[in-house]
């Protein structure tokens, strides 16, 4: 009863989907007040609705519903309750329900707090939003409906893929959905001017917290995302330019353009029709990730099942959002115009410059990504492009990306005066040049690319501190805009550090270790005191103790596991971490050798958790930008005219 | 004038700095594409010896084998028609199984012999990478068309 109340709530909400799109959009054209009230209560009730097809969803995983296909093929009865309810968004089609489920709470968002926006460019915005959801929820109808019964029902269900039995599966899912979605509100918001040919400082004020809302969603998603594979995959890497998280960092790369030429779209007037492509880049790279990652095309732990029609439905929607949109910009584009002139030397040209590299990164990721699948689609051969490509590519992008942090805040709008820029900066850029190259020094082997690290790293702390410093000399009050910005470039130079530390100077070693062997990683001994069995609720694990200790004193102790889960009999490594803020200590249990053995993996990890303490400072920088006043100050004099 | 002067100086630099990363990225790509071969190819001497390459198929039964330092494994990747013997040093990934699916990375040295940097982790246990899979197809359809009439016999 449960699931198919849940796929009738689906098809109604479809229903809403198609009335919040259509009704509201005719009336912004012809201009009709009622049609255009439809938006908001059609957005609230279908946000109701895919509410409660997820809550039928959800139940059914609680209570092992093993009569629903979903639930027997993703669940077990011994699973813990906190994994049931995730494994509600740990298949395919329930993780669509989860996109759509975000889609509609991020418009029952906008439909709070747009009361001052003007009447047409809500109707417009939630109208888009709708067409959006339109399409997920024909998808899901179609091809991917979760609620599919499974007669007779299974006995018990065939469990959630271990690595996806984590806290982790709690979080990362759910925030990088935001994110991933949250970016469908610019996209909205630029098609709404590009129908109405309006652009203007209103229109980019109106969209910049929306757009740093979902910004600041897709780093900490990303971050989560890297942080969970770093201890669950049990190989200790950070990063793997997975064709997945390339899917992910895609969108996120031109989100960060995006929220800059927003910046300037507001407070200069100019990169108008800039500013509409990125949110269009944005969120189609964005349905492009989703594409990749949920079609199985590429093979991961994110791509469920292999079903063509699903990805033949995918590739037409994006032909339809992408080409329609781009279409509709290449007609309408001039309507919006470019804006105010600038300087070749100006804050403006600074930005440009910031985001013509991150569109280049972009590219230059979308062609690794995607070039080998064009080869296998066209039958020329399976080839694929690792890590060495993206690293080769990403450093010399990126290098004068962070080097422009250290100008751009502190360059004037229009023209910045150089002789001055140089008076202000110099004294900086000579200490981060001495720091940078004398510091390496002291960790042991000098190399250049740590040097390089340091350099960009202190050259973004030296800048931001002569920026906050400047402020605060001529006693300017509170910005909380100016402020955000200056945490988040503060976070990108942690995180530097951490890429730095921890690529340069990380150490392993792969020994077999018998009950008292000992093994030796930079001044850490760890002793291996054999492993026990263990049982879980849903696997059987041997434990293995670590006793890890530093000149004769006792460190820590650490606990890797090797499970075996009992409905799938899929083995599992279960890695052991002490944390720290300047080294982690890493290890996980490999295969178990003759005579009581172990092939153990150890790892000392220099400086890696700055990486996700960066990601995070830039989260919180972007939240603290999204409260400044400027925002709410506009909405209530908006509020007070209408 | 001068406003043009500006302009053209600033197209000029934004192309020059395009043209750049494109040879950058170009070049970056051309040097660091890694091709698949079955072990068929290999054997047939047709995967590079002087790059890295990937090779896939089955892990044969009965053919992993370990040295006493317990970190390094001998084992051969088969198409089924063709055998490729594998070295990595290392911990092998949760589902790594003879008789199941595998892709490793990595080198061929001077005695023929594949020298893995790195072994592909599956992620589920039903699943098959894409050019394992691919590799056992390529196999069986040479099969069909060369081996089986030999088969008869």
């Amino acid at each position: 009863m449960i699931p198919e109340l849940g796929h009738f709530a689906l098809i109604l909400a479809l229903l809403l989907a198609l009335t919040q799109s259509i009704l509201p959009l005719a009336g912004a054209a012809r201009n009709a007040p009622a049609w255009m009230a439809v938006a908001r209560p059609a957005a609230q009730a279908q946000f109701l609705f895919v509410a409660i097809a997820f809550g039928c969803l959800a139940y059914s995983f609680l209570v092992n519903d093993f009569s629903v296909l979903n639930v027997a093929q993703h669940s077990f009865s011994r699973l813990p309750p906190i994994y049931r309810f995730t494994a509600t968004w740990g298949s395919h089609e329930g993780s669509l329900l989860l996109w759509t489920f975000i889609l509609a709470l991020w418009t029952l968002a906008v439909t709070l707090f747009s009361r001052h926006l003007p009447d047409d460019m809500v109707a417009r915005v939630i109208g888009v939003m709708g067409l959006v959801s339109c399409g997920f929820l024909l998808f899901m109808l179609t091809t991917s409906n979760p609620f599919i019964r499974l007669l007779p029902a299974a006995l018990d269900g065939s469990d959630l893929n271990p690595m996806l039995q984590d806290p982790g599966m709690v979080v990362h899912p759910p925030i990088l959905y935001m994110g991933y979605v949250g970016f469908s509100i610019a996209f909205a918001f630029a098609i709404a001017a590009l129908i109405s040919g309006k652009l203007d400082a209103s229109w980019a004020r109106w969209s910049r917290p929306w757009t740093t809302a979902a910004w600041v969603f897709m780093t900490l998603g990303i971050m989560m995302g890297s942080w969970w594979a770093y201890y669950e995959l049990g190989w200790g890497g950070w990063w793997f330019w997975d064709p997945t998280e390339n899917a992910s960092l895609m969108p996120w790369l031109v989100g960060t353009a995006l929220i800059h030429s927003l910046a300037v779209t507001e407070k200069r007037g100019s990169f108008k029709a800039w500013t509409v492509f990125l949110a269009i880049a944005a969120f189609s790279l964005s349905l492009l990730g989703t594409f990749l990652v949920r079609s199985g095309v590429l093979s991961s732990v994110h791509s469920f099942a292999t079903d063509p029609a699903r990805g033949l439905f995918i590739l037409g929607f994006l032909a339809v959002v992408i080409g329609g949109s781009l279409l509709l910009f290449a007609f309408r584009a001039s309507q919006v115009g470019l804006g105010g002139r600038f300087a070749l030397v100006s804050r403006e040209s600074f930005l440009m410059a910031n985001n013509i590299l991150l569109l280049t990164a972009t590219a230059s990721v979308l062609l690794g990504t995607l070039y080998p699948l064009f080869l296998d689609a066209l039958g020329l051969g399976k080839i694929s492009v690792g890590a060495p490509y993206f690293n080769a590519v990403f450093v010399p992008l990126v290098t004068p990306l962070l080097f422009l942090i250290g100008i751009g805040p502190l360059a004037r709008w229009k023209q910045a005066n150089v002789p001055e820029l140089a008076r202000r900066l110099k004294w900086g850029f000579a200490a981060s040049v001495v720091v940078a190259l004398l510091l390496p020094l002291t960790l042991g082997a000098w190399k250049p690319m740590v040097s390089l690290g340091y350099l960009l790293a202190l050259w973004i702390v030296i800048t931001v501190a002569i920026g906050v410093q400047a402020r605060l000399r001529t006693g300017a009050g509170w910005s909380a805009n100016f402020y955000g910005m200056h945490l988040a470039h503060f976070g990108v130079a942690v995180t530097v550090i951490g890429i730095t530390m921890v690529s340069a100077y990380e150490t392993e070693r792969n020994v077999r270790m018998n009950e008292g062997d000992t093994a030796t990683l930079q001044g850490y001994t760890f002793l291996f005191k054999g492993t026990k069995n263990l049982d879980g609720p849903n696997y059987k694990a041997a434990r293995g103790t670590l006793e890890v200790s530093r000149d004769g004193k006792p460190v820590t102790i650490l606990y890797p596991e090797k499970r075996t889960y009992s409905a799938s009999g899929m083995p599992f490594t279960e890695s052991a971490i002490d944390y720290g803020l300047t080294r982690d200590l890493y290890a996980a249990l490999g295969e178990p050798l003759d005579g009581g053995a172990w092939s153990v993996r150890l790892f000392h990890k220099p400086f890696v958790v700055w990486i996700w303490i960066g990601a995070v400072l830039m989260a919180l920088g972007g939240l603290l930008a999204i409260t400044d006043r400027r925002y709410r100050i506009a909405s209530r004099k908006k509020g007070t005219e209408a | 004038m001068k406003a043009r002067h500006k302009k053209l100086i600033l197209i000029a630099v934004v192309v020059m700095a395009l043209g750049a990363v494109a040879a950058l990225v170009l070049n970056a790509f051309r040097s660091n594409l890694v091709f698949f071969f079955t072990p068929t190819q290999v054997v047939k001497g047709e995967a590079p010896h002087d790059r890295a390459f990937r090779v896939g198929g089955l892990v044969e039964k009965g053919s992993l084998r370990r040295e006493q330092d317990g970190v390094t494994a001998h084992f051969r990747v088969t198409d089924t028609a063709q055998t490729l013997s594998v070295t990595y040093k290392g911990v092998l990934p949760d589902l790594f199984k003879e008789g199941k699916g595998v892709v490793a990375e990595g080198r061929l040295n001077d005695s023929g012999v594949f020298i893995a940097e790195q072994v592909l982790a599956k992620h589920d246990e039903n699943y098959m990478p894409p050019e394992a899979a691919s590799a056992l197809e390529q196999a069986q359809k040479a099969q069909k068309t060369l081996v089986s009439p030999q088969g008869k016999q």
